[in-house]
């Protein structure tokens, strides 16, 4: 066992990592590395690693491969800090591996409970960094403080109980002295939050109530008791604004999903973007994109911070394209609306008013016979990463042009079981397509588009070498930023629900795409 | 919610469902009756109105066989079938409604059943020969294989489905057999079943069973007829008797191995 010793215990390497506020907020200055769920703090999931580029990334090759201990989806969006990379795998892992090549370094696995209530897998998003402590979130809804160097665990706190229906899938952000985290649970009658914890002590030092409680303003667009069940989860990590020191963070849909007639009102602040203050939490304002939402629309996906000139003016905008099938251009400073735009094929809005409400069209709610509908369920796009290069200021988003026919069901609720209130399954009557696309930041207009066989699940990424990284299916795929040009692709075999990243480690640069049960990882030789 | 996992989910819930020793379902009037309603709008599609079958199997009988007792029937119309065309409900019906389908589902088998006419043994010979399905379709591994193969049909699809695909076969291609011609640019061309398909290139399997593949970026052409079947009618081939009796055959086809 010497040699197995020796090889879990790599201590002149692990001595290095240490990743102080001030190293993130700071990202720009160590483009090598990545720091935070989307690398920076912008969202914009943007590397300016240029070794790999549209000249030469026909020639990318498999450098390792990481296989995962156990089959469920592998989400994971890695960090990686100075030679370690550190991966959350299903259903309770989180590793340490040598970025170069592949090799464990150690290994932290959670003793979960049996009876976890979850609507869509056993999954992580990631963890995050702050000084020597890695965060990570749980399937039975706990924050884990974990030393960088070992794995070892330095506190565990109890977020909410998971027989209520809660869990965290999402990644952690670290924020100054906060870890900042959401939960998931929509499906469960859960009331959402989003979490501040003091990053050295776990103790919690806020809470933001997604719905608002009785007597506080936005509680009257809930009916009745309703917005005790509302769901308004917060499943992925949002955004960060060092210079007015705010987050946004996404949210999720009411409860039940497919059955609004008990919850009569806007319900705020489901699928939602929050700007909060994350030194106590405090709300600075909200913009709902669906306001009643019947459909499922989530608005979770990690929001994008950028800057572009709008009829002359400079404005610092926050970007998103919406599950609803909308793109959106919010001024990230007072959350009013800029501009709107469908990305993809709608039929439930005839568009958005002056202030960015959408105008719903009659006959658009689920109804016990079925209502057909673009988007889907699954949204114009999803979760995952949309990408935004400073290099080119385009927006790209990996978009799903697919229907769906919504049905409206039961909505008894009881604590921990499922609470929909109906369905809904995919339209076969239209062929189904997926495409990336590359959309003018200001305004959502289609610059170009690099069609897809089928709708992807799974998110992209951009470089400073010009390219465009994303997923089809299992393929993994890289695209001229500028043109929309397939430039290389690669079969990997299992189905892609992840994000790509990019680092640099010995002088060479690597990208990343968790695809299957295993983690790919490639580079030019 | 997201939406790709939610069948691995369910799998997780309705295991842990499954470790229950007795599923009770309910078996009132408003139950059986919210039950036909759910079946009507999820169900009947495929397994006909009074459950009599169609595109999926009749469960107008006593005996489901996969779903031998209550709990295994709750688990099929939740979970679905793996590697079969049958989907999950759960992201449709809550758990008391997967419950109340099922309770209209058992109410099904205890009406008597019509037995299918013909004669089975008379319909194996038009089979063979008159037929020559065996050019397109395999049994037990003896057979072409340009067509379904049809081993255990009589469980998967209904005698009135059946003898409606020997009538008019392009009323309903099964999935996985989208005829599709393919031209390279070097002028090649290929007409068969498609097999796989992604965004970078298409395989397709003709009708002696070649199995042809191409990257996108080589063909000139992909043409996709939905909805077209490269098997003949045989209304104008066969009498009604030796329909009747082909049927018969094809019916009494209820076990895969």
């Amino acid at each position: 066992m010497r040699s197995l010793v020796l090889l879990f215990a790599p201590v002149v390497l692990l001595a290095q990592v240490n990743v102080p506020y001030e190293r993130i907020r700071d990202a720009a200055k160590e483009p090598g590395n990545w720091l935070t769920y989307s690398r920076d703090y912008t969202g914009q999931r943007y590397s300016p690693l240029d070794q790999i580029n549209t000249s030469n990334v026909g020639k990318l090759r498999i450098a390792w491969v990481h296989q995962a201990h156990e089959l469920d989806g592998f989400e994971t969006s890695p960090i990686v800090v100075d030679g370690t990379m550190f991966i959350s795998q299903p259903p309770n892992i989180v590793e340490a591996l040598h970025a170069a090549s592949g090799r464990t370094l150690w290994h932290y696995q959670k003793d979960l409970p049996t009876d976890l209530r979850l609507c869509c897998g056993k999954v992580n998003r990631g963890v995050a960094i702050l000084g020597d402590t890695l965060y990570y979130a749980t399937l039975d809804a706990h924050l884990v403080a974990l030393d960088a160097r070992t794995g070892s665990v330095r506190w565990d706190v109890t977020m909410a109980d998971y027989k209520g229906g809660y869990s965290s899938t999402g990644a952690p952000l670290a924020v100054k002295d906060k870890i900042i985290i959401g939960m998931a649970g929509g499906e469960y009658g859960v009331r959402g939050f989003i979490d501040g914890y003091d990053a050295k002590t776990g103790k919690r030092a806020w809470r933001f109530n997604i719905i608002p409680s009785k007597g506080e303003p936005g509680n009257e667009t809930w009916a009745g008791d309703s917005w005790k069940t509302g769901s308004a989860t917060s499943w992925v990590t949002g955004a960060y604004d060092a210079e007015t020191n705010t987050v946004y963070w996404g949210t999720g849909n009411p409860g039940p999903d497919w059955n609004g007639d008990g919850r009569k009102g806007d319900n705020l602040y489901t699928d939602s973007l929050l700007a909060l203050d994350p030194d106590t939490g405090a709300k600075k304002w909200h913009f709902q994109y669906t306001p009643h939402d019947e459909n499922d629309w989530d608005s979770t996906q990690t929001p994008i911070l950028t800057e572009a000139t709008v009829q002359g003016q400079p404005r610092k905008m926050v970007v998103l394209a919406n599950r609803n099938g909308f793109y959106y251009a919010l001024d990230r400073v007072s959350g009013k609306f800029i501009s709107g735009k469908a990305y993809v094929k709608q039929t439930w809005a005839s568009g958005l008013d002056e202030a960015g409400r959408p105008m719903r069209l009659p006959n658009t709610t689920p109804t016990a016979e079925g209502t057909l509908l673009w988007p889907s369920l699954a949204g114009g796009s999803n979760w995952y990463s949309s990408t935004y290069s400073p290099k080119t200021a385009l927006y790209y988003v990996n978009v799903k042009e697919l229907a769906g026919i919504y049905h409206k069901g039961d909505t008894d609720y009881k604590a921990g079981a499922l609470f929909n209130g109906g369905g809904q399954r995919d339209y076969k009557g239209e062929e189904p397509y997926g495409a990336v696309r590359a959309l003018e930041v200001a305004t959502g207009q289609l610059r170009w588009e690099y069609k897809l066989f089928s709708p992807s699940h799974a998110g992209l990424m951009s470089t400073g070498g010009g390219l465009v990284f994303g997923s089809n299916s299992s393929a993994f795929f890289a695209l001229d930023a500028q043109k929309g040009d397939l430039l290389w692709r690669f079969e990997t075999g299992g189905g892609i629900d992840a994000n790509p990243i990019s680092y640099m480690s010995e002088g060479k640069q690597f990208v990343v795409i968790p695809s299957g049960h295993a983690l790919f990882v490639f580079s030019l030789d | 919610m997201k939406l790709a996992m939610v069948c691995l989910v369910f799998g997780a819930v309705a295991a842990a469902a499954g470790t229950e020793a007795k599923v009770k379902l309910p078996n009132s009037r408003a139950d059986l009756a919210r039950g036909e309603k759910l079946f009507e709008h999820h169900c009947a599609l495929c397994h006909g109105p009074k459950g009599e079958g169609g595109r999926g199997p009749m469960l107008a009988r006593a005996k489901l066989s996969r779903a031998p007792d209550d709990a295994a029937l709750v688990k099929v119309i939740g979970e679905g079938i793996r590697g079969t065309e049958m989907p999950g409900g759960e992201n449709e019906l809550s758990d008391h409604e997967i419950r109340q389908t099922a309770a209209f589902v058992r109410s099904l088998g205890r009406v008597p059943v019509k037995p299918v006419a013909g004669n089975p043994a008379r319909g194996a010979e038009i089979y063979r020969g008159k037929g020559n399905c065996t050019a397109c379709h395999s049994i037990q591994g003896e057979g072409g294989v340009a067509g379904p193969d049809l081993a255990g049909i009589a469980a998967r699809r209904s005698a009135g489905y059946l003898r409606e695909s020997l009538v008019d076969p392009e009323a309903a291609v099964p999935e996985g057999y989208l005829l599709v011609t393919v031209v390279a640019k070097n002028g090649e061309k290929v007409t068969g079943a498609r097999v796989n398909e992604d965004s970078f290139s298409i395989h397709v399997r003709d009708n002696s069973g070649r199995s042809h593949s191409f990257w996108k970026s080589d063909l000139a052409q992909i043409d996709k007829q939905r909805g077209k079947s490269p098997m003949p009618s045989y209304k104008s081939q066969l009498s009604e008797d030796e329909m009747t009796d082909l049927v018969a055959y094809l019916a009494s086809l209820k076990e895969e191995k």
